[in-house]
């Protein structure tokens, strides 16, 4: 059996791990490659890494610290922050990241994805779409940390960069992130039903229960998380921290 | 001395990095020179089926690597795509694969129901089928499991060739070995302590 995967979404600043919340205020949880022992031994499925300014500053991944990471874990790992070309992706590649996530540079560097994806695979791209609701009550895709806005619907979205040559979508709820409240299981099923690639949802999750509800409800193939496993608890301290597998199998399952 | 084979198609960083921290010694090699004096070659591969073939018969290595694999019969590991570049054919692509196994390679989206997500990516589990060095002590570690990205699955013709099976809509070989030649359609060095474990094993064969 398939099991759901469940990937802790790492947030890089200044070379620290941090964590925000609707993308502001971020907190510094600690030491990334520490973090990474830790998740390491405690044989998560998969590890996203953000560097949540790299885009927006044109910064350079920080390959020191990228190198370092790749050197303890022997696991999948992603990278987005900064991937604005084929050289910098295989980079990434060579240095032990299967998959590069990419938001911001499908507006300023348009056919990256194609380029990426027809010399290294699709299954090498994770398309990210950062979603905010507006004042109208409508989402709307965001780029650039959340400070640029998309005129496109993030279904129709999804399913462009999906002909393009994306693999998979990664779907964040800007307004849930960080909250523990739940994905936004209407927005994700909005995203599955438009796209045949697997959907990674991520924004919200506080529980076990949030996790089952966006798989058998939204139609999510994997779910991303970061408050849940970095923190004790709502409004607690730091403890990075993964649920028993056999609970996530009782709750989630997975495809036969 | 393990000698991965850079054909231009795959993640060969990462590889490199789990035989180092299974304290094996590797190289990564373009070279037919060293390629053909290798006691010990891994293949990897991501990508395309047409693709791969067209670079390795493009880059001259060809030759050698039927050399290696059928005369000197040194120990040969096929990751992934290497695993299917093992094989005759591959319904991906038109042209003929190695051909150092009979086997062949299907497309899930034929088989599978529609519900399923095509690649078949994540973890999964393996099941032992005929015993070999590459998969011992597996079966006594707790739900042996690997990670998996693949939109074709590879069918051996005899079934003593096949040393896991895995299941995902329909049941495939996701280990395979004929004589030096191994395979697995997964990705070891992507998977914790199986995949070193398995390493491990090939590293000792």
């Amino acid at each position: 059996m398939l099991r759901v995967r469940v990937i802790p979404c790492l947030q890089l600043r200044d070379g620290a791990l941090v964590k925000t919340v609707q993308f502001k205020k971020p907190a510094y949880i600690g030491d990334p490659v520490n973090t990474v022992r830790i998740f390491n031994e405690l044989e998560v499925d998969e590890l996203a890494f953000v560097d949540i300014e790299a885009s927006r500053l044109g910064r350079e991944p920080n390959w020191a610290l990228l190198r370092e990471i790749t050197d303890e874990c022997f696991m999948p790992l992603s990278y987005g922050g900064g991937v604005a070309s084929l050289a910098t992706a295989e980079r990434l590649f060579n240095m032990g990241f299967e998959k590069v996530i990419i938001n911001s540079a499908t507006l300023t560097t348009p056919g990256l994805i194609a380029e990426i994806a027809r010399v290294f695979g699709t299954q090498a791209v994770i398309a990210a779409i950062d979603v905010r609701t507006n004042w109208l009550g409508r989402a709307q895709t965001a780029s650039h940390s959340g400070t640029r806005t998309g005129d496109m619907t993030p279904d129709r979205w999804a399913a462009a960069l999906e002909a393009e040559g994306a693999g998979e979508i990664l779907l964040t709820s800007i307004d849930r992130e960080g909250t523990w409240r739940g994905f936004d299981v209407r927005l994700t099923a909005s995203v599955t039903a438009a796209v045949r690639v697997p959907v990674i949802a991520h924004g919200g999750c506080g529980t076990l229960a949030h996790m089952a509800e966006v798989v058998q409800q939204g139609g999510a193939s994997a779910v991303a998380v970061g408050s849940l496993v970095v923190y004790q608890g709502q409004g607690l301290g730091v403890l990075v921290n993964f649920p028993e597998r056999d609970e996530l199998a009782r709750r989630l399952g997975g495809a036969a | 001395m393990i000698t991965i084979v850079d054909y231009g198609m795959g993640n060969l960083g990462s590889i490199l990095n789990m035989l180092k921290k299974i304290g094996a010694t590797g190289q990564i090699s373009s070279d037919a020179a060293v390629i053909g004096a290798a006691t010990k070659l891994i293949l990897p591969g991501v990508g395309a089926f047409d693709a791969a073939m067209e670079r390795i018969q493009q880059s001259g290595l060809r030759p050698v690597l039927d050399a290696r694999a059928l005369e000197a019969r040194v120990p040969v590991l096929g990751i992934c795509l290497g695993m299917q570049l093992l094989g005759e054919s591959s319904e991906e692509g038109v042209l003929p694969g190695l051909g150092w196994l009979p086997a062949k390679v299907l497309d899930f989206r034929r088989r599978i129901p529609s519900e399923l997500k095509v690649p078949h990516m994540g973890w999964n589990l393996v099941r032992t089928a005929t015993a070999s060095p590459l998969t011992a002590g597996l079966a006594e570690m707790q739900e042996p499991r690997f990670y998996f990205v693949h939109s074709y699955f590879m069918q051996c013709q005899e079934p003593s060739d096949s040393i896991l099976r895995t299941t995902y809509g329909l049941e495939f070989d996701s280990g395979v070995q004929r004589g030096n030649i191994f395979g697995v359609q997964f990705h070891p060095e992507k998977s914790h302590r199986f995949g070193m474990h398995l390493l491990s094993n090939f590293a000792k064969v």
